[in-house]
């Protein structure tokens, strides 16, 4: 996305462009949520990472071995030393279900799986198609986590899919969280909190998981209390890349220290960061990045032009929400401004309702798939959806 | 809504956090951690300031940050605060609840 801004705004007689990345596929990851429930096919969601790069920008296909910050220098694994004026961080984050003893081992993939990884969404797959039922138990380890309402997704579709099949009655759905409610934002709680009730589903609140007991098949929390799965969805605990903890750059959980408004990393002013490699508490998902996107361009321009950078990113996340039965949410707020209930993108017109289930926004949902692919990669701006957050057409009273 | 701790007429949301930290003080605190169970010893107060803190710094609070802060670990967390450990905390710091978007 960067590098398709910048490509556009940066003379290429001045300034090389260079992504450096070791991935050969490039991942369309709220694909992951669809996989199991075989809506999408594998081939739907990936695509050769070549497809997306400009053609005045160089793909050096290496690992990066670490980012000297002091140096302007990032050191790759074949031994290569790159100096760079600019560095983007956009290492993402990535699952470490090794964080809880009992996650990874004899049951991973068997009776315990992820759906936040292309393997994980398509073993769950499989194991989904000849499960018999029994008790699904769909868990978040810690926060923060990337798109913090999949988890609540997977639960809703899986409600969906066990009743097309026929067999919801035998499936026996809980979903358990660290934090205080599926939904924690009073008016969210407020629209959205009969839809638990609605598709019975179980709900344990306020549980932190402190490991996994294989034999008996339980999740046992830090509190004493145990829970018995015979399937396990987990979201693991959510990490930063291994590369920003070999710099020496990271948090403790590998997230990048950068400034919520400028995106501007702590470590140096050289160095900025967008989308799930950053500590800031926007949420870690694909529109915010897309937003980021935005304003980062403008910041580096004025970076490069010796101009203050303005502090000017907002939080903003526009995301659709799964509910089942072909109905979605839409929910569009920023660090200050909590999801309400409107209209997007047209004040009172919509057609898009916010904070309300509709098939229009599941139609939304499901488009997202071609705008991600067509629009959001390119650096393309979203006709009428504004990188910060519209107060109009929301009704926060 | 507003209600009266320790004698002060105080903001809070439906479910009894305070919305302005600038109201809160350690007579507040006390009387919180009473309707909560929770007899304030010096380790919580080390945990209460701890918390506001962090929070102050905008840094997310979860469990794990809890068992990193050197104060104590996530066993010694649940001894201190055995119900809902994160959340009688915050509660009792008078700061937000740890919360997710929706």
């Amino acid at each position: 996305m960067m590098a398709n801004h910048l490509s556009r705004k940066l003379k290429s007689d001045e300034w090389q462009i260079t992504i450096v990345d070791e991935a050969e596929k490039h991942y369309y990851q709220p694909g992951f949520l669809f996989l199991p429930f075989d809506v999408y096919q594998p081939e739907d969601i990936v695509k050769d990472i070549r497809e997306f790069i400009p053609k005045e920008v160089r793909l050096v296909k290496q690992k990066i071995e670490s980012i000297v910050a002091a140096e302007n220098k990032m050191k790759l694994s074949n031994g290569e030393v790159y100096q760079y004026d600019i560095l983007i961080v956009a290492t993402g984050a990535k699952i470490a279900p090794q964080e809880v003893p009992g996650m990874s081992g004899p049951l991973w993939q068997k009776d315990i799986f992820d759906f936040y990884t292309f393997d994980g969404a398509l073993a769950l797959r499989n194991k989904l198609r000849d499960w018999r039922g029994g008790n699904l138990v769909v868990h978040i380890t810690e926060m923060p986590i990337k798109c913090p309402v999949a988890p609540l997704e997977f639960a809703f579709l899986a409600d969906s899919y066990f009743e097309e099949k026929g067999m919801r009655d035998k499936v026996k759905i809980t979903y358990v969280s660290p934090l205080s409610g599926a939904f924690t934002k009073p008016r969210a709680s407020d629209a959205l909190g009969h839809l638990l009730t609605d598709k019975n589903i179980e709900i344990v609140t306020d549980f932190a998981v402190e490991r996994i007991d294989d034999e008996t098949h339980k999740l046992i929390g830090y509190c004493g209390r145990e829970i018995p799965f015979d399937l396990l969805v987990t979201v693991p605990t959510n990490k930063g890349d291994e590369l920003i903890n070999r710099s020496g750059l990271g948090d403790e959980l590998n997230f990048l220290p950068t400034s919520k408004t400028t995106l501007q990393a702590k470590a140096a002013p050289n160095i900025f960061s967008l989308g799930d490699a950053t500590n800031i508490t926007a949420s870690k998902a694909g529109s915010v990045a897309h937003f980021e996107a935005e304003i980062l361009t403008d910041n580096i321009l004025s970076f490069i032009n010796g101009q203050p950078i303005k502090e000017e990113f907002d939080g903003h996340a526009n995301c659709f929400i799964e509910t089942g039965h072909g109905k979605a949410l839409l929910i569009d707020f920023n660090y200050t401004h909590e999801p309400v209930e409107g209209e997007f993108p047209f004040p009172g017109i919509g057609p898009l309702k916010l904070l309300k289930e509709s098939r229009i926004n599941h139609m939304g949902k499901l488009a997202f798939k071609w705008i991600y692919w067509h629009m959001l990669l390119k650096g393309t701006h979203i006709p009428f959806v504004s990188a910060n957050m519209q107060e109009s057409g929301k009704h926060f009273e | 809504m507003e209600r009266t701790i320790a004698g002060k007429a105080i903001t809070v949301n439906e479910e009894g956090f305070m919305k302005d930290f600038s109201q809160w003080n350690e007579e507040i605190a006390k009387e919180l951690a009473q309707e909560n169970n929770v007899e304030l010893t010096p380790k919580h107060w080390e945990m209460i300031h701890y918390l506001q803190e962090q929070h102050k710094n905008q840094v997310p609070l979860t469990i794990r940050k809890v068992g990193n802060s050197g104060i104590v670990d996530i066993k010694g967390f649940y001894a201190l605060f055995p119900v809902a450990p994160l959340k009688t905390a915050t509660k009792i710091a008078g700061i937000p609840k740890p919360a997710s978007c929706i």
